[in-house]
């Protein structure tokens, strides 16, 4: 295989524990009684619903429509009758005004879900009109709606679509499981997308952890010039956007700017499956894969759920809890957010469900700063999150914005490495929202 | 369904297995070699002394914390450990034990503890209290403090800063150097034992190697520039011991890369400077402590370039 290395400067190496559910078959989830399909399921404005109660609805039927463009419709994950439309909790920890189906178990597909044709027959403009219409989003996490992220400016010439296959979050093997069994839909989906953005050059970088996805991946290119996959040296934060592009095209992302101005977009694994299925078969995104793992879980494994499937749901696909668990994380245990309920529903970020018990989800309590630099040796973006979090913790947030706060990417390495167990990033996080809250004062 | 409280807290939600306590206590075990050979070529006084000033920074660490600053007491991070360990290895093995037991006291009492504690100390303490000891008691500290089973009592280096034929001749091998058979401190003088303790910190990545190399780099290149054995001057005083243990301490030294080789380059050119030209025979206690107190402002100068800073940005 033609591949080539590469990686970034800085970054750690945590344990990684894939293997908890790397070689299990992907699993489809059994068919929920109900689904919770919030409103808000993507950066952005949140949808109007356009169902009420009592409503019938079939499985890829819209029930949310985007309020702007910064924003993504909404689709039925099953077919059913509306139950309600009220706030339910959300993973975000506040409640959201959530459309709950009861699923009939019949999967009636709905008239809107058809083929759209081949690739070759549809312009750029239609291809992206599919993505919009299927409400596909980011799914690395960020959920930043993918048809926003193809409609760069006019003045801004893409030179690259990569798609980040890096999955370097531990625990979660999400991408990898795409990656292996359904490696064409992956490469299928960037050469829509780079037919979108009339880019010519594409690159698929994976961790060197996933030897068997970038096999799959390669195998699957039909023209290699095309199309190129890096391999990545394991590393966190090999998958950061900025990280990932150094490493694969050797440009910086501006600070404050955006990947394509540095003329990248980079897409995800999971989205460029959707926009696959979204072109071939019309189906809108409306399930994902979810990773759901931990000490805590007793039959790990990597899972496909519809949106809006209750997390409680899928924790009994695995068997249930072996022990109790004492933290839940919706996503992988670096950048995930810790979850206070475990009834709620599956969304589109939701790339994992992590599960940890008692001593795994031990955090031991922070003591002095004792200056050995580790923060600033493993810090990918080259901060110094030592004096970032001292100042942001005395209040000085001009001294932490003249020390580059807004440029971290919060991947939290610095508080795995610090030896006095501080919350570095917690507090540079504090830093960086003051910053952006009194500029906006400011203007 | 679980009805058990989940923790919620910010991310990220693991952290690495090292502590404070595990790096600190990795110092200590690579300190265990130079203790080695101190006994072999001082005999017991060795491990008394250390013992002293280990016990001595300890109880002085916990007093002050329990009755003075009525805080948490922090022993258990075994940083007291290191600070007394290296305190001893800066003492001739002749030293009574009321004088390890000021050091001690000096080190934790007044440079460690006054100024904050742990990451907090703005000098070496271990050298700024050898540094007050050969202040205030210079004939306990120097020359002729210097005993060992050999006929000699000056140091290598101070044979070599007093020149003429008698001193060369009884200048001791490069065998004996690099073993530690010499006059010298409890802890400097074998260079074999260091250069173990300080590839084990390097490997522990307790340490970067970028200081001790370049400190001691940058003293070979100057001394042989100035027409002297750069291997001699290596392998002699307190350099090894400086370089790899006393000149990395966290505290005091620089967190930036480019700020590390400032700091590193400084050391070496003080060091070299106080050996070749100085009254001193020995420099690197010096050398450390006034590149610690420059070490906030190269710090300053030496900010990292970001990733996709901009020119003329920042």
């Amino acid at each position: 295989m033609d591949i080539k290395h590469s990686t970034f400067k800085g970054g750690i190496h945590p344990p990684y524990r894939k293997e908890l559910t790397k070689d299990k078959p992907l699993k489809p989830v059994s068919p929920p009684d109900t689904v919770v399909i919030p409103m808000s399921l993507h950066i952005g404005a949140p949808c109007n619903p356009i169902v009420k109660k009592g409503d019938l609805v079939k499985k890829g039927q819209k029930i949310g429509e985007a309020s702007g463009f910064v924003s993504a419709p909404i689709h039925s994950s099953v077919s059913g009758q509306v139950m309600a439309v009220e706030p339910r909790l959300h993973p975000n920890g506040q409640k959201v005004m959530s459309v709950i189906i009861k699923n009939d178990m019949e999967e009636t597909l709905s008239e809107e879900v058809q083929p759209k044709g081949d690739m070759d027959s549809l312009s750029p403009q239609e291809i992206k009109d599919v993505i919009l219409n299927a409400g596909i989003v980011g799914l690395g996490g960020a959920t930043f709606p993918t048809h926003v992220k193809l409609s760069p400016p006019p003045d801004k010439k893409i030179d690259y679509v990569i798609i980040n296959a890096a999955e370097c979050e531990p625990y979660l093997t999400t991408d990898d499981h795409l990656m292996r069994d359904f490696p064409d839909k992956i490469v299928y989906g960037l050469k829509a997308m780079m037919k979108v953005l009339g880019v010519q050059k594409g690159y698929i970088g994976i961790e060197d952890n996933k030897p068997e996805a970038i096999e799959a991946i390669f195998n699957a290119i039909e023209d290699k010039s095309q199309i190129e996959v890096y391999s990545l040296h394991t590393k966190y934060p090999q998958g950061s956007e900025k990280q990932l592009i150094s490493a694969v095209t050797g440009r910086e992302v501006p600070s404050g700017a955006l990947p394509m101005d540095a003329g990248v977009v980079v897409t995800n694994v999971g989205t460029a499956y959707a926009v696959c299925d979204a072109i071939k078969t019309g189906m809108p995104l409306i399930e994902r894969v979810v990773t759901v793992t931990g000490s805590a879980i007793k039959d790990p494994q990597t899972l496909v759920a519809k949106i809006g499937t209750s997390v409680n749901h899928l924790i009994e696909e695995c068997g249930g809890f072996s022990q109790d668990p004492a933290k839940v994380i919706n996503g992988g245990p670096m950048m995930g957010v810790a979850q206070f309920s475990t009834e709620i529903p599956v969304i589109k970020a939701t790339s994992g469900i992590l599960c940890l018990n008692k001593a795994d989800a031990h955090i031991p309590e922070p003591s002095q700063c004792i200056r050995c630099g580790k923060c600033v040796s493993v810090c990918p973006v080259k901060l110094l999150p030592l004096y970032l979090s001292e100042y942001s913790i005395k209040g000085d947030f001009e001294k932490c914005k003249s020390y580059n706060a807004l440029d971290c990417v919060e991947c939290g390495s610095c508080s795995f490495i610090c030896p006095a167990k501080r919350t570095l990033v917690s507090s540079i996080r504090v830093a960086k929202r003051e910053i952006i809250a009194s500029s906006r004062k400011g203007n | 369904m679980n009805e058990q409280l989940l923790t919620v807290s910010s991310s990220p939600h693991i952290r690495a297995s090292h502590s404070t306590g595990t790096i600190m206590r990795d110092v200590v075990i690579a300190l265990v070699p130079a203790f080695a050979a101190g006994i072999i070529y001082f005999g017991i006084n060795t491990a008394i002394i250390t013992l002293i000033c280990i016990a001595s920074c300890v109880a002085t660490e916990a007093v002050l914390q329990k009755y003075v600053m009525k805080r948490q007491v922090t022993v258990t991070d075994w940083s007291a450990v290191v600070t007394g360990i290296l305190l001893a290895f800066n003492m001739p093995v002749s030293a009574p034990w009321w004088l390890a037991v000021i050091g001690s006291v000096f080190a934790i009492g007044i440079v460690k503890q006054c100024f904050g504690g742990i990451g907090q100390n703005f000098i070496n303490p271990a050298l700024a209290a050898r540094a007050f000891l050969l202040a205030s008691w210079p004939t306990r500290m120097t020359s002729s403090a210097f005993i060992t089973d050999s006929a000699t009592t000056a140091t290598p280096l101070g044979l070599l800063k007093e020149g003429g034929e008698a001193a060369a001749a009884s200048l001791p091998s490069y065998m004996d150097l690099f073993m530690g058979n010499v006059a010298g401190s409890i802890g400097e003088v074998s260079a074999l034992a260091i250069l173990l303790g300080g590839v084990y910190l390097i490997v522990r990545q307790v340490i970067s190697w970028r200081i001790p190399v370049i400190f001691i780099g940058t003293v070979m290149i100057l001394t042989l520039a100035a027409g002297q054995d750069p291997l001699y001057h290596t392998m002699a005083g307190g350099l090894m011991l400086g370089a790899f243990f006393m000149a990395t301490d966290y505290s005091s030294s620089p967190v930036t890369v480019k700020g590390q080789i400032i700091y590193a380059v400084g050391c070496g050119v003080i060091t070299s400077v106080i050996r070749l030209w100085g009254g001193y025979p020995e420099g690197v206690s010096y050398s450390i402590l006034l590149m610690n107190v420059a070490t906030p402002l190269i710090e300053r100068y030496s900010m990292p370039r970001i990733y996709g800073e901009v020119k003329g940005d920042a």
